[in-house]
């Protein structure tokens, strides 16, 4: 994987929304990480932690307040020339984490599956448009009689799916899925978890999966990385994160992933973690290397103190 | 018609006669179609539910089975395509030192919104966005419900606001009162919909994948506070939720819902360690093994039955290994195991063949019990 060019390559992002003359949230704060063709990325961290936010500067819903972001060989983070911003639109796809607010409700399921297709202009006849949906929903594990609903008839996670299918018919080369598969029941999240790697399998395609689960981000990722207040605390393959965690942060947000098991879980507490109270400072810290992909963001002190003991 | 006039007022409290546990609701022989385009679809088909004061259900299974569309009907806010075919809800609450008890499917939506919903009923919808005004600010979304419903003057509701907001774990609150929902990151807007949920000390709230866009962490902290508010007020709460770590850190009793029916109740220690119907021993093999490094998630085959065709026999034994002949003709009673425990499947028939849940299920749950023991519990 290390000779490979990346896919897709965030260096130093910081995405910035100014609220008021006094008052500006640092949503993302300097973050940097890549993904390769074929792979998937794992993005976790507590809620306003910026994951969604990194999910929509990459695709360029925002305008980046810093950093570079290249997809493909090209640097997406300047002003793109038409023909940049439709390899854009059609390679890289979004799933949204609210389903009903990212589906038109007066627009039938046909048309919304449709929509990058008829943007694009991919398709020759209204035969082919409807079959390429019609095959998308089978894909989903939906079926052609719900092409003539609408968003509102349709369960959450049904909902979700659509949300999945739209992004799928493009056969982009990333797809960023944000919760995507949070509002599914376990043996669908499981269906679409592996839906998604055999999908990665025949295409290549690369997923940036951003997610508050960890036993499914555990699944479903080659890497992940932890974010917090802004930062990219800690990331690493998977079994570098779960086997041997170093950051307090990435150690509270796993002993907080909650047992399927009731005897144990109505008694168990987690590790607590307050940044406020606990002397470290994100500001002053550096992406340090433990080994392999491994890196965690600390000053050296601090990487130091979280080490030894064990 | 008038709804006053529905209204069966009883001064004497329905207790149950076996446990002398007060019932706050029950929901019996619920059955609703919708009409859609292509005909009709019977999303719920025959629900029985109980649940008393103070204690937690949560609701799980597929995605499409009716969980949410059973609450709505509880909440009496079925989409308007929605058509209640047969069943009963009967909510008993206190109204100013008063016992009611109503059947909510008798009520309009008027009279709903005004006495009960909010009130007495609160729910905490699976998309935050779809049940946050988006011209609102977040602070009079809070205070709104307050002084509608309990009569608060403007500054009782807004520290009673700044509380909530503080308890559900939002900070800078003063500051975020002033926000607009699409201000908010996902997990924040949901953790609004709480605060406002718990804004009117409800008799029953209802969560529908309360925690689903919150991370572990906050996700923690809230299920302990809707825990301690519960605890506090004794009010009944029911969970729907994907998520059977949740389950097992919140219930009392589990129901399984499949194809518009509930085909495994108990409670939550006899669905987790002792399940008996095949559907539930797929959804359990189903949840991810914190302790393996498997890249394969086992997945239950083929897909649920499409209810706008009328469901012949058991509607889970086009997916079930374990089919018997009689699942393709009989739809399956519910069958007693035990006082708490019930699950509709003809494998449990004194007839029926011996079937044992798959070994890699039981391989797991003894070795949750025996973590369980383990921990001393
Ligand atoms: N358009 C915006 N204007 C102002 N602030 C914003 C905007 N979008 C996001 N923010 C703020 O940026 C921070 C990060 O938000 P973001 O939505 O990226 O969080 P998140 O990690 O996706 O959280 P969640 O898990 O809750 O979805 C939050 O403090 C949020 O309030
Ligand atoms: N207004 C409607 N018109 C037509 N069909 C509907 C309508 N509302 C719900 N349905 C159908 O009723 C069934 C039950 O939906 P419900 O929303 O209760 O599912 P759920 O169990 O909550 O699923 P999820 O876990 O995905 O949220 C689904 O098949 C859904 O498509
Ligand atoms: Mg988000
Ligand atoms: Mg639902």
């Amino acid at each position: 994987m290390e000779n490979r060019e990346p896919l897709l390559d965030v260096k130093n992002l910081k995405q910035f929304f100014k609220i008021s003359k006094k008052y500006t949230v640092k949503a993302v704060n300097g973050v940097s990480f890549n993904i390769f063709p074929g792979e998937t990325y794992g993005l976790v961290g507590e809620s306003g932690s910026g994951k969604s936010t990194i999910g929509r500067s990459i695709i360029r819903l925002y305008d980046p307040t810093a950093g570079h972001i290249t997809f493909d060989g090209v640097d997406i983070s300047g002003k793109l020339s038409a023909e940049e911003e439709q390899h854009l639109r059609i390679n890289m796809q979004m799933i949204f984490q609210d389903p009903m607010a990212s589906l038109n409700p007066r627009r039938k399921v046909l048309d919304i599956i449709a929509q990058g297709l008829d943007v694009h202009h991919l398709f020759t006849s209204k035969k082919e448009r409807e079959e390429k949906v019609y095959q998308i929903l089978e894909k989903v594990g939906l079926s052609r009689e719900h092409a003539t609903r609408y968003p509102h008839q349709f369960s959450g996670g049904q909902r979700q799916r659509i949300g999945i299918a739209r992004a799928l018919i493009m056969n982009p080369k990333l797809i960023i899925a944000d919760e995507a598969i949070s509002a599914l029941d376990v043996s669908i999240q499981a269906q679409v978890v592996n839906l998604m790697k055999e999908i990665q399998q025949e295409t290549n395609i690369a997923f940036l999966f951003i997610a508050h689960d960890l036993s499914m981000v555990k699944y479903i990722s080659d890497r992940i990385g932890v974010l917090h207040l802004g930062y990219l605390l800690e990331t690493g393959t998977k079994e570098e994160i779960f086997s041997n965690p170093i950051h307090p942060y990435t150690r509270s947000l796993l002993s907080a992933i909650p047992l399927s098991n009731p005897r144990v879980e109505k008694h168990r507490t987690s590790e607590s973690y307050d940044y406020e109270t606990s002397g470290i400072d994100y500001a002053k810290g550096e992406s340090q290397h433990i080994g392999g992909s491994h890196y965690v963001h600390a000053t050296a002190e601090e990487l130091k103190s979280w080490v030894s003991p064990r | 018609m008038t709804d006053e006039k529905k209204v069966d007022q009883t001064t004497s409290k329905k207790v149950d006669q076996m446990t002398s546990k007060e019932k706050i609701l029950s929901i019996s022989d619920l059955s609703i179609s919708f009409k859609t385009a292509l005909g009709s679809v019977d999303a719920i088909r025959g629900v029985n539910l109980d649940l008393h004061r103070g204690e937690t259900l949560a609701v799980v299974g597929e995605s499409g089975s009716g969980k949410s569309v059973t609450m709505k009907a509880v909440m009496g806010i079925l989409s308007s395509n929605g058509v209640v075919n047969s069943g009963k809800i009967d909510f008993n609450y206190s109204d100013a030192g008063e016992e009611m008890a109503v059947d909510i499917l008798t009520l309009s939506k008027k009279y709903m919104r005004s006495h009960i919903n909010g009130k007495h009923i609160a729910m905490i919808f699976q998309d935050p966005m779809t049940s946050l005004n988006p011209t609102m600010t977040i602070g009079a979304q809070i205070m709104e419900g307050m002084i509608w419903h309990k009569k608060a003057n403007k500054r009782e509701a807004k520290k009673r606001a700044l509380e909530l907001l503080e308890l559900v774990g939002i900070t800078d609150a003063e500051k975020r009162m002033k926000n607009y929902p699409h201000q908010l990151s996902g997990g924040m807007r949901q953790r609004v919909v709480i605060a406002i949920a718990l804004a009117c000390n409800p008799d029953l709230l209802i969560c529908d994948e309360p925690t689903t866009a919150l991370d572990v962490t906050i996700q923690a902290k809230i299920l302990e506070l809707i825990k301690d508010i519960q605890r506090e007020m004794n009010i009944s709460v029911i969970y729907i939720t994907h998520d059977l770590g949740v389950v097992a850190k919140v219930a009392d009793y589990v129901a399984v819902m499949y194809a518009g029916k509930i085909v495994e109740k108990g409670t939550v220690d006899e669905v987790f360690y002792d399940p008996r119907h095949p559907y539930t021993w797929g959804l359990l093999s189903a949840m991810p093994d914190l302790d393996t490094f498997d890249d394969k998630l086992y997945t239950i085959p083929g897909s649920p039955p499409n209810l706008s065709h009328k469901v012949e026999g058991d509607a889970f034994a086009s997916r079930n290994i374990y089919a018997l002949n009689i699942d393709k003709r009989l739809e399956p009673p519910m069958f007693k195991i035990t006082e708490t425990h019930y699950a509709a499947t003809w494998l449990l028939h004194e007839n029926a063949p011996k079937v044992e849940m798959p070994s890699a299920l039981k391989e797991r749950i003894d070795r949750m019990l025996k973590e369980a023991n383990e921990n001393g519990e």
